[in-house]
């Protein structure tokens, strides 16, 4: 079937000047946006209507979520070394900041793993009250964000392996890298929402 | 008059007139735009059919704005309609809610699949109501320690009304969304579990009339039907006085249905 | 690009596996005419118990389980399930992925001189998300629980007492994420992989159309995403996001915690339905564009117009949800806002109408079979736009509200309106598609048996809304306001089997035309756009020579001329 007789006719980027994958992740991440707003939306509509909500530091263990800040925002930082050392063509280098990115993700999901299991060990559920369904669902959702966030992470650094000199691949840790800020972000309106408002 | 039919049903409130007021106008206006349209359009068909050796004219003479015309001609009909229909008439039956203690109150709390008609009784006072005290015999949960509740009445599916007198009726529901539906008074409103929505209505006609549900709520949402008696003063007093309850007696379940 | 999928030999592989978008659009398009008969059987279940209710059902009602339809009569559950999933199923997984998914997928690449999607793999993922997802829609008929029977709304608290509606709730998340994966994908084919030349001022307006609705569906999408993992936790991890406190269901006291609203769920629901409206229409408008410029044989009257029309009304469609909610209990006040951003959106779509009217003057027409698809659209989009007016008006809309007309209204605008426009859209690429035409006169019979019969179905339901006839009432005989115009299901009734009746010619036509229909060249209608500049069917990569465009779309009877068209990529010297 591969006997296409198609000349190229078109340069990727000629209408816009980004290349199709940069335009896709910034698209996606708008659609991320209107996700992540509604689930605010709804968090302070609930609020307003509530006859009562605690206040974050109460019920949560503000100094882990804390520490899981500062520990997305450092993974923010190695992300971009990782995409410096990609784009300054430094194998080593980009595995290894790459690695670190992976690494800190999981910190992130294992601290925020044991902030779960003390709930659960209070007695404390998404059912329990409206606070409650609240943030479990968003920090479940932010949660998943980050698994996906450690995926691509992990493809592109198997991928390097073999792919490191492909003319795509700079662009698609520059994607993954906006995708990871984009989750790095959420966690920043998050924590005070949560935790200290 | 015939009640129903195949127009609109009998008009029997207040506002009713001033609803299919707006109904007629603007159907009256929707076939005239339709017709005239209609005939434009079979004329540019026939007129513009494909005939041998003539070839399309492209219509560069025609500004692109003339044909905005018959946009502008439906936005001003529009802004018309809104600005001396729509919004005053809405402000009077949705906004302008007589406050409940001055008039007429009952209140409504809905359930799957029938409504709670609920009188204050002559303390004109509501009892409280909570969900732990729902019982077969006491369907809307009413607290007796309270003693506002003691001379409350509570009769499923049947709305009493005095004539000519504005009543507000304080709709919520107890489990899933409904929709009070009386056609006769062109009253609709949403019952929703959590919130008290305040509707009023003023009956201009004594007669029977029918409560259904618009919004759908499970199995036997057609079913959830009820009847509006709209009476005069001394007739409603009386029925009011007829099924006020023994002191701190529950509603039986007999009286109830 | 990934050639790899494409040299599978095993069929299989190549027609479900492939990442050429014409391909996917086929697939889409067939799938999606599967599931738009699939829905439109359930509603002559449904009508059944309309116009005869509590009858037993002819043959269905034989087989049918006991617990669905004891002695052949269908039970109160079982309509309302009828009626979630026919809504569902129409919309979700009828109109938007043959709009979408279908002509948007085959046509869009093509018209803009690409040789296929930005993401041809994501695209590919993009069609077994909706046919899983569409899949597993379907099967909740047979689930226990059955299937969801809250409306296509699923209004909580409803929705999430109600059994089967967990189902529904994963296979829309799966539709969503599809929906995602399409729109972004569009979007950057259509921004990024034009041919030299193809400014944006030349795209056709069916490539504008996809590119809104592409907006659209980016935007509007999450929002009901979000709100589905919200209803889908009150159900499962028993969370009360929708759920207010002290909820006694059938006189006992439900568990939830509460402190959740109901109307929460309608804001975010309609803030995607109503965008999710255009998104029906606007794929059908593009389409009645491209038919009606080549069929009158001259350029469309006002392309700007109707581009920026189309943009408007993807604006506007953000900011008037809430007309869906005037009489939901949500503040009086703010029904005064969405009433006016109604109103001004109607402004934009009788600015298309009117372009497409006066584009006929001056025209040299010709009937042909997609084109009398795509003239029957006007006025039945007229008829459905104008009974809108009472229903976005707040005082009759408390009359009118959750009746019949407001199902007769939201049927015109989709059915004899977008799905009339999409079937002539199947005519008019079917050439392009397969290199044969469709049989003319079967195709001629199809149109105008569809078109009485759609009107004998709808047009009844206008004068049932205004005798006050409730909406989605199992028993029609149930309120006293509805029997006297209960015999005008019948009418609708006989009219819906007749409409069934009236598609076989056309499925016979498709099926049989894709072999043995009548050879055409490349480009039969003497079309301008590009679609029709590559061989029919396109080889893998569309194009046989590189691709320069030159004017706008429409360059039909240009002045001192010969050939009454110009195609787009056609150099004329001055």
């Amino acid at each position: 079937m591969s006997s296409s007789t198609a000349t190229l006719v078109h340069q990727p980027g000629e209408s816009t000047g980004v290349t199709n994958a940069k335009l896709g992740i910034w698209l996606f991440l708008a659609s991320e946006i209107m996700l992540f707003s509604t689930l605010f939306t709804t968090y302070i509509v609930l609020r307003l209507g509530a006859a009562s909500w605690p206040r974050g530091w109460d019920v949560l263990n503000v100094p882990l979520g804390m520490l899981n800040t500062f520990v997305l925002i450092t993974s923010s930082v190695t992300m971009v070394m990782a995409y410096a050392k990609a784009h300054d063509r430094d194998l080593k280098g980009f595995q290894r900041y790459i690695s670190l990115t992976i690494l800190l993700a999981f910190v992130f999901l294992i601290v925020k793993g044991f902030e779960w299991d003390a709930h659960f060990r209070h007695n404390e559920f998404p059912s329990t009250s409206i606070f409650h369904a609240v943030y479990f669902t968003l920090t479940g959702l932010h949660g998943l964000h980050v698994i996906g966030g450690i995926i691509v992470n992990s493809g592109l650094l198997y991928l390097s392996r073999t792919d490191f000199d492909h003319p795509l691949f700079v662009g698609r840790v520059e994607g993954a890298g906006l995708y990871w800020h984009f989750v790095d972000i959420v966690w920043i309106f998050l924590f005070p929402a949560l935790y200290l408002l | 008059m015939k009640q129903y039919g195949w127009g609109l049903p009998l008009a029997a409130s207040s506002y009713a007139g001033s609803i299919d007021f707006g109904i007629y106008l603007i159907h009256a206006v929707m076939i005239l735009i339709f017709v005239i349209w209609g005939v434009f359009f079979t004329y540019l068909l026939i007129k513009y059919r494909k005939k041998t050796g003539v070839s399309a004219e492209r219509d560069e003479t025609h500004g692109v704005f003339k044909s905005l015309i018959p946009d502008l001609i439906v936005m001003v009909f529009e802004i018309v309609l809104i600005a001396v229909y729509a919004i005053p008439v809405w402000s009077k039956i949705k906004i302008d809610t007589p406050a409940s203690g001055n008039v007429n109150t009952v209140a409504i709390e809905a359930q799957q699949w029938s409504w709670n008609i609920h009188y204050p009784g002559p303390d004109g006072k509501f009892g409280k109501t909570e969900s732990k005290y729902v019982h077969f015999s006491n369907p809307i949960g009413l607290d007796y320690n309270d003693p506002a509740a003691k001379d409350d009445i509570v009769i499923a599916n049947e709305l009493h009304l005095p004539v000519n007198e504005p009543t507000v009726i304080e709709l919520t529901s107890m489990d899933v969304i409904h929709s009070l539906f009386i056609p006769e008074f062109r009253l609709k409103q949403d019952a929703v579990p959590g919130m008290k929505i305040p509707v009023w209505v003023k009956p201009t006609k004594i007669g029977t009339f029918e409560i259904s549900c618009a919004q759908l709520c499970g199995m036997a949402h057609s079913f959830m039907r009820g009847k509006v008696v709209v009476q005069s003063r001394a007739d409603y007093d009386a029925w009011l006085k007829s099924h006020e309850p023994q002191a701190a007696q529950p509603v039986s379940a007999s009286e109830a249905f | 690009m990934s050639q790899d999928s494409h040299s599978s030999s095993k069929p299989f592989y190549r027609y479900f596996f492939s990442t050429d978008h014409k391909v996917i659009g086929l697939l889409y398009t067939i799938t999606a005419l599967f599931f738009l008969l699939c829905g439109f059987m359930l509603m002559l279940v449904m009508r059944w118990q309309l116009a005869f209710p509590g009858s037993p059902i002819p043959f269905l009602g034989r087989i049918l389980s006991p617990n669905l339809a004891p002695n052949g009569v269908m039970t109160p559950d079982f309509y309302n399930a009828l009626g979630a999933m026919h809504g569902t199923i129409m919309v979700f997984l009828g109109i938007v992925p043959l709009g979408v998914g279908g002509f948007g997928n085959y046509v869009l690449p093509l018209q803009i001189g690409a040789e296929d999607m930005a993401f041809p793999r994501l695209n590919l993922a993009s069609y077994w998300f909706f046919l899983l997802g569409g899949l597993l829609m379907l099967s909740s008929f047979i689930m226990p629980g059955g299937a969801a029977q809250s409306g296509w709304t699923s209004y909580p608290p409803l929705a999430i007492i109600n059994p089967g509606q967990t189902v529904w709730l994963f296979a829309m998340v799966m539709l969503i994420t599809s929906s995602l994966l399409g729109a972004v994908n569009f979007l950057v084919t259509s921004f990024n992989m034009r041919a030299m030349g193809m400014k944006l001022s030349r795209l056709p307006i069916f490539v504008w159309a996809q590119i809104v609705t592409a907006f659209l569906l980016l935007l509007a999408f999450p929002p009901l995403e979000a709100a589905s993992v919200l209803q889908l936790m009150d159900r499962i991890a028993h969370t009360s996001f929708y759920l207010p406190q002290g909820l006694v269901i059938l006189g006992m006291r439900h568990i939830a915690s509460g402190g959740g609203q109901p109307l929460l769920w309608q804001h975010l629901f309609w803030f995607l339905a109503h965008p999710e409206v255009y998104v029906l229409l606007l794929p059908a408008m593009g389409i009645v564009s491209e038919i009606l410029a080549n069929n009158t044989r001259k350029p469309l009257h006002g392309y700007n117009v109707i581009v920026g029309s189309m943009i408007s009304i993807g604006i506007l469609a953000f900011v008037v949800w809430a007309h869906h909610m005037f009489i939901s209990g949500m503040s009086a006040v703010l029904s005064d806002f969405f009433l006016v951003t109604t109103m001004i959106i109607s402004v934009p779509s009788v600015a298309i109408l009117t372009s497409f009217v006066f584009s006929l003057r001056g025209g040299s027409i010709r009937f042909t079979t997609p084109m009398l698809f795509a003239l029957a659209f006007l006025p039945m989009f007229g008829i459905g736009g104008l009974t809108g007016l009472p229903l976005g008006l707040t005082v009759t809309d408390i009359y009118l509200h959750d009746t019949y007309y407001i199902i007769g209204h939201f049927h015109y605008i989709v059915v004899p309106g977008s799905l009339l426009a999409l079937m002539g859209g199947v005519y008019y690429w079917f050439p392009k598609w397969f290199g044969r035409k469709m049989n003319d006169t079967l195709g001629k019979w199809h149109f105008w048996t569809s078109l009485i019969c759609m009107n004998g179905v709808f047009f009844p339901m206008f004068i049932q809304g205004l005798a006050g006839q409730d909406r989605r009432y199992y028993d029609p005989m149930a309120a006293l306001h509805s029997v006297p115009t209960q015999p005008l299901h019948v009418v609708s009734s006989v009219f819906a089997g007749l409409l069934f009746l009236s598609q076989i010619p056309f499925i016979y036509n498709f099926f049989y035309s894709i072999r043995h229909g009548e050879k055409t060249d490349d480009n039969p209608w003497q079309a301008t756009t590009l679609d029709w500049a590559c061989p029919s069917p396109p080889p893998h990569g569309n194009f046989t020579k590189p691709i320069h465009v030159y004017h706008g779309p429409y360059e039909y009877s240009p002045v001192g001329h010969k050939a009454d068209w110009i195609p787009q990529n056609e150099e004329i010297l001055a």
